[in-house]
């Protein structure tokens, strides 16, 4: 069952043509990459996806609602959740505080009900706190909790970034380049969270240069080129795809 | 859980009553004029905490605010409406037949008629919430300096215009204000007699807005405010609506500074245009940055000194330098404010062990 569904999309910079005409769809349950080298586009059609720009032409829906044209936060509300590629957590704020801003839509109390404390908030806020101490014990850093947030390792601040994202309850997760700065270790860790968090029942779309990451957890890639799409395929189909190595290893490889 | 919040408070407002029990005992009661005063000034700044420490925003127009809110329940409250009256406006008659308004006489004999001081707070209340929306949905799009000098452009509007404006008493300001009867024996103005009375009413609405701010913050908008001040694109990410929290915590603070005007106006008899002046927005910024920015007590506590120190005259004609210099300072060597400085990690970590 197709979750996301991206057509003919385009987003022009200026004279520079970022994304031209791509579509793919996500199916629900599935984790999808998009790869693609250095300014092919990926993080601004994750861009398009999360409303952070608007697109020049084309249609996003998910859910089979469109939700191109929509704010941030109101894409945040129909069920998709994201990262940031670099690290971006609420700082003065401790890992489960941050954690609990994700639990944001899931939540109501407003300005009077939170200045005059009103009973229905004290449930509330103690459902906040349950759900995301739990969500911190899935991504392994419970003990963590208190901890100021911007003063963990790179490592542990994305997966509190995961648990932030995971508190909304999202249908979907945007990652985008989840393994950006972590070593060898690291990123395995994160693969195996990402497959821990698909278990869940979460469908995962990710922006991705770790080629091993992609490789090993993806069960569809869509290759990116200078904003066009060149081929969407299993990662078995995407290491044989002619077009997908000349791309990213050169003419001279396929003739040899 | 429950109780153990409310020991701070109590603690606060134990101290507020010890302060006037030791002005009683040391003979030292004229100290109260400028201890109300100071509990004013401080609604404004708590208030300004919110903006600037919390939802991450700054504001220079906050005098502006404290002004309309003065200006507004002052010209309501002191302008003859008896000729209106005369010519049978059918909107006075309409609120004569409501009972809002009230009649006086003057030296001479001649009639008066003015708003009730209630009908005058409201209105000014919700005249300072309608302009604070409106400048605030176009201002807010900006950010740090650009939206300190839109913020401080509306403050020096609103100075010009009471200073210009024939019915806000140019110059002069305005002066007889009447006293503001909350109910039956209890009044807010500046009668000697009711010194004491009026320390109290001053102090209880501060202590009264300081839980409901402290209570919003350790709320889900307060963490929601945070963490637009920590990364606006990751709260928008989150599906929190900034623009709109942004939006309703400046005309949150912005009626608590006019709530302060009014209550101030009334208890000084009258205002002037130097309460709106750009200085008085500067040594509101001033003070919460010294208060530590996201810190609510240590505003408080540096909003009560500071203010009274100026009041009482420390300063004496160096007082807008002062908190001009304070400003700077801060911002150079202590950004995150003064009482900041983690003393109190170091204490827990000392009673603990660690």
């Amino acid at each position: 069952m197709t979750l996301l569904d991206v057509k003919n999309v385009n987003k022009r910079f200026g004279g520079l043509q970022a994304v031209s005409d791509v579509s793919f769809t996500v199916d629900r349950g599935m984790i999808k990459a998009v790869i693609g080298p250095n300014g092919a586009g990926k993080t601004t059609l994750f861009n398009l996806i999360s409303g952070n720009t608007p697109l020049n032409s084309g249609t996003i829906s998910f859910n089979n609602k469109k939700i191109h044209g929509f704010k941030p936060y109101q894409v945040a509300q129909c069920g998709i959740s994201r990262t940031f590629q670099n690290i971006k957590l609420f700082h003065d704020m401790t890992a489960l505080e941050n954690v609990m801003v994700g639990r944001h839509t899931k939540s109501r109390a407003g300005f009077m009900a939170g200045m005059f404390h009103l009973p229905f908030t004290w449930g509330e806020e103690k459902e906040i706190r349950h759900k995301c101490l739990e969500l911190l014990e899935l991504l392994e850093i419970r003990e963590l909790a208190d901890v100021e947030a911007t003063s963990l390792s790179f490592g542990q601040q994305r997966a509190v970034e995961f648990a932030r994202a995971l508190a909304s309850e999202p249908d979907l997760l945007l990652l985008d380049e989840p393994a950006a700065g972590l070593n060898i270790y690291e990123t395995a860790e994160i693969a195996r969270l990402i497959s821990k968090i698909r278990s869940q029942g979460i469908t995962v779309l990710l922006v991705e240069h770790d080629m091993s990451l992609v490789m090993d957890i993806s069960d569809e890639i869509v290759v990116l080129s200078f904003g066009r799409k060149i081929a969407e395929d299993t990662p078995r189909e995407i290491q044989q795809n002619k077009e997908v190595i000349q791309i990213y290893l050169g003419d001279d490889d396929v003739e040899n | 859980m429950k109780t153990q919040r409310f020991i701070p408070f109590f603690l606060l407002a134990l101290v507020l009553a010890g302060l006037q029990f030791l002005t009683q005992i040391t003979d030292t009661s004229y100290y109260l004029t400028q201890m109300t005063m100071t509990a004013y000034y401080s609604l404004v700044i708590i208030g300004l905490c919110l903006v600037m420490g919390y939802a991450g925003q700054i504001s220079l127009g906050h005098a502006g605010f404290f002004a309309i809110g003065g200006y507004t329940s002052a010209v309501l409250t002191t302008y003859n409406l008896i000729h209106l009256l005369e010519k049978g406006n059918s909107f006075v008659l309409f609120l004569a037949g409501k009972g809002l308004l009230v009649n006086g006489e003057n030296l001479y004999g001649e009639s008066l008629l003015y708003v009730t001081p209630w009908l005058a707070c409201i209105l000014a209340l919700v005249l300072t919430a309608l302009i604070a929306f409106l400048i605030g949905i176009p201002v807010l799009k900006l950010k740090g300096h650009y939206l300190a000098m839109a913020t401080m452009g509306f403050g020096i509007i609103i100075y010009r215009v009471v200073l210009a404006w024939e019915i806000m008493g140019e110059a002069d300001g305005i002066s007889d204000v009447p006293g503001f009867t909350l109910m039956p024996g209890i009044t807010v103005n500046g009668d000697f007699s009711n010194r004491i009375q009026n320390y109290y009413i001053a102090c209880t609405i501060l202590l009264v807005a300081f839980i409901l701010l402290q209570n919003l913050i350790h709320s889900r908008v307060g963490r929601a405010l945070r963490a637009i001040h920590g990364s606006e694109e990751a709260a928008d990410a989150m599906g929190v609506n900034t623009a709109r929290y942004k939006l309703y915590t400046f005309v949150l603070s912005a009626v608590f500074a006019a709530l302060a005007g009014i209550f101030l106006t009334h208890y000084n008899g009258g205002i002037g245009p130097s309460e709106a002046g750009i200085m008085k927005s500067v040594r509101y910024v001033a003070i919460v940055a010294i208060g530590g920015m996201a810190s609510m007590w240590g505003t408080l506590i540096m909003a009560s000194v500071l203010n009274f120190l100026s009041l009482r005259g420390l300063f004496g004609s160096y007082d807008d330098a002062v908190f001009g210099v304070i400003l700077i300072i801060i911002m150079l060597f202590a950004p995150d404010g003064i009482l900041r400085l983690h003393i109190w990690q170091r204490f827990k970590k000392f009673k603990t062990g660690k």
